[in-house]
């Protein structure tokens, strides 16, 4: 028996490659019993946990595919040319391998591959579209619209503009998170160069009206923009039943790599902008610089896959996210759901949890990884300016958490993940005292509060 | 079990226990933070109509902290003999209340209020943005202490005026 072990972890030793860490790198997550506890245990941040914590943080990135990971691999040792080298076989088999992968792209959203123009991700997507479109017509147009509850991106950059003088319309949300279509309608100008509404929400993944949206737009011919960077892949989207302008995505979002994504500029009619790369005129001129073939190879793979299994994510996405509320639902009142139930991707789900603290929750709840609003976890001591947009109570503000479900979640994580969540909800309402005011029918409301 | 951790050591291949990347994150919790925050000391209530319980409530559900401190007076003594919290708040909240929780129990009135913020915060190490926390607390005690005191003053009423507490 002895021999037995000694022998076997020489042999692994053997066989494995000199100087790799031998931390072993697990796919099993903690809902999944921790056998060795001694060499399995990590400490992070102060906190022993066995094993990995369950990742329900998909908004914020995904796990590459291993499908997509192979797709990836394969090229970057063999196929290493420069695609834009005209002059021999290295460059043509790379530029082949992009104009594929550029197709692919292309097909998941109804649009031609003249125009998907490769970025390095969507952040660089919405800077191109915003400010570019914007410098382009500066002579004419003057004016942007936009909503509260845009990605920071494209919020800094109405702000850039704003510094050189153009100006810009912060469109509020309704209390669901969409978008009020009258308020468009009216805050349209004459002069109005670019509508930007993102068509699913980062933070509280509601979907807002794209059909309405574009063609209030078209009415009025003023180029769409949107950042899809969350909606590709998950929802199904069409450019031309949108009447999209420009579109931006990324890869890391539905299972590719990090540092890839695109940006859609419609052709026909076209939308003219200036570039914010200047070079050689790679990417039709609107992004020169190499393409980073490996990594756009590896987002066309993701693209595809995304397309043939849509539909089967969604279903089980879908049947995990009902499983998460209800399971929550059942343990606990107070749980309030930010933002539309009926206009929402189903693998974003931001609650609220009525007398607790965000961050006290995630403290808590080290085994799960999900992310909050709360101003705590925030650097300034604000609350989320998304969950603001909504109306939301600041009170409620600081409590909201958001779970992320992606195609490689299991229904044990869920479980285990309602299980946790549960358990330290009920803790930390026992430490606090807005629930005690309430229990005893104190209206927090009228309390007269002593500020700092 | 034994053998292949004897057998992983002999050949260096032990996990490491601090890896690399454990340096350089500003982010960690204190130790004692997450102790408090695991096992929380003296959560609870008293009674707050009980003339030996001085109740402290500061903060704002706004601000996203609430602290709810209270104490329980010797009245011969003045002394301290019990305290209580609740705190709607991060974990660095809630780790300053328990603290404060525990400074105050068996010391005098007159003592507690020399608690100062920056003992606390520099007890739970907490960063520069979470000082706040540690003079919510320490605004908490100061609260309780004063509460107390007036109630007193309500009791006493008209009769034995020479009875006030020196502030």
């Amino acid at each position: 028996m002895a021999s037995k072990a000694i022998t076997s972890t020489i042999r692994r030793a053997l066989s494995k490659p000199h100087g790799v860490v031998s931390r072993r790198h697990h796919l099993s997550t903690a809902a999944a019993a921790a056998t060795d506890y001694e060499d399995e245990s990590i400490m992070m941040k102060g906190v022993r946990i066995s094993g990995r914590p369950l990742y329900l943080d998909m908004q914020a990135t995904t796990p590459i595919d291993p499908r997509v990971f192979d797709a990836m691999n394969d090229s970057g040792i063999n196929e290493y040319g420069n695609p834009h080298s005209r002059t021999h076989l290295y460059g043509w088999e790379a530029e082949n391998a992009v104009e594929v992968a550029r197709i692919q792209v292309a097909k998941l959203i109804g649009a031609s591959p003249k125009e998907i123009i490769f970025m390095s991700g969507a952040t660089e997507a919405n800077n191109t579209a915003v400010k570019g479109v914007m410098h382009f017509y500066k002579d004419t147009k003057k004016h942007v619209i936009t909503t509260q509850t845009e990605h920071k991106c494209v919020l800094d950059s109405c702000r850039h503009l704003q510094q050189e003088g153009f100006e810009v319309t912060y469109l509020p949300v309704k209390t669901d998170g969409l978008v009020d279509l009258e308020m468009l309608r009216e805050a349209i100008r004459p002069d109005t160069g670019l509508v930007s509404i993102m068509a699913v929400n980062n933070e509280i993944g509601v979907v807002q009206p794209m059909e309405e949206i574009g063609q209030i737009c078209k009415e009025h011919n003023v180029p769409f923009h949107t950042d899809a960077a969350q909606a590709i892949g998950k929802i199904p989207v069409d450019v031309k039943k949108w009447n999209i302008g420009l579109m931006s995505m990324s890869a890391h979002k539905i299972y590719g790599p990090k540092g890839v994504g695109a940006l859609f500029v419609r052709r026909r009619p076209r939308i003219r902008l200036e570039p914010l790369m200047n070079g050689g005129g790679q990417e039709r001129g609107l992004r020169s610089g190499t393409a980073a073939t490996q990594q756009i190879l590896g987002f066309g793979a993701a693209c595809d896959l995304a397309m043939k299994e849509m539909e089967y994510d969604e279903k089980w996405i879908k049947g995990l996210q009902e499983r998460l509320l209800n399971g929550i639902r059942e343990k606990l009142d107070g749980v309030v759901v930010n933002g539309s139930m009926e206009s929402r991707y189903s693998g974003n789900l931001n609650l609220s949890f009525a007398y607790v603290e965000g961050e006290s929750l995630l403290m808590g709840l080290k085994e799960v990884a999900v992310s909050s609003g709360s101003a705590c976890t925030s650097a300034s001591l604000e609350p989320s300016y998304v969950l603001r947009a909504l109306g939301v109570d600041e009170d409620m503000a600081h409590t909201s958490i958001r779970f992320g479900i992606g195609r490689f979640t299991t229904k044990e994580e869920i479980d285990k993940a309602v299980e946790l969540t549960v358990k330290q909800v009920v803790k930390l309402r026992e430490m606090s005292p807005l629930y005690e005011m309430v229990k005893e029918g104190i209206d927090i409301k009228n309390i007269q509060w002593s500020q700092h | 079990m034994m053998l292949r951790q004897v057998a992983k050591k002999a050949l260096g291949l032990t996990a490491r226990q601090s890896t690399p990347w454990s340096v350089g994150i500003s982010r960690s919790y204190h130790e004692n933070v997450i102790d408090h925050y695991d096992n929380p000391r003296n959560v609870g209530s008293f009674d707050k109509n009980d003339p030996t319980v001085g109740t402290g409530l500061v903060g704002a559900p706004a601000c996203g902290d609430v602290m709810k401190l209270q104490i329980k007076v010797d009245e011969k003594t003045g002394q301290i003999v019990d305290a209580r919290f609740k705190t709607f708040g991060c974990g660095s909240a809630i780790a300053s209340s328990s603290v404060a929780t525990e400074w105050v129990k068996g010391k005098a009135m007159e003592d507690v209020l020399t608690i100062k913020n920056t003992e606390i915060a520099k007890h739970l190490s907490l960063p520069p943005v979470k000082l706040h926390c540690s003079m919510l607390a320490e605004d908490a005690i100061k609260a309780a202490v004063k509460d107390y005191k007036d109630k007193r003053v309500k009791t006493n009423g008209a009769a034995a005026a020479g009875e006030t507490t020196q502030a």
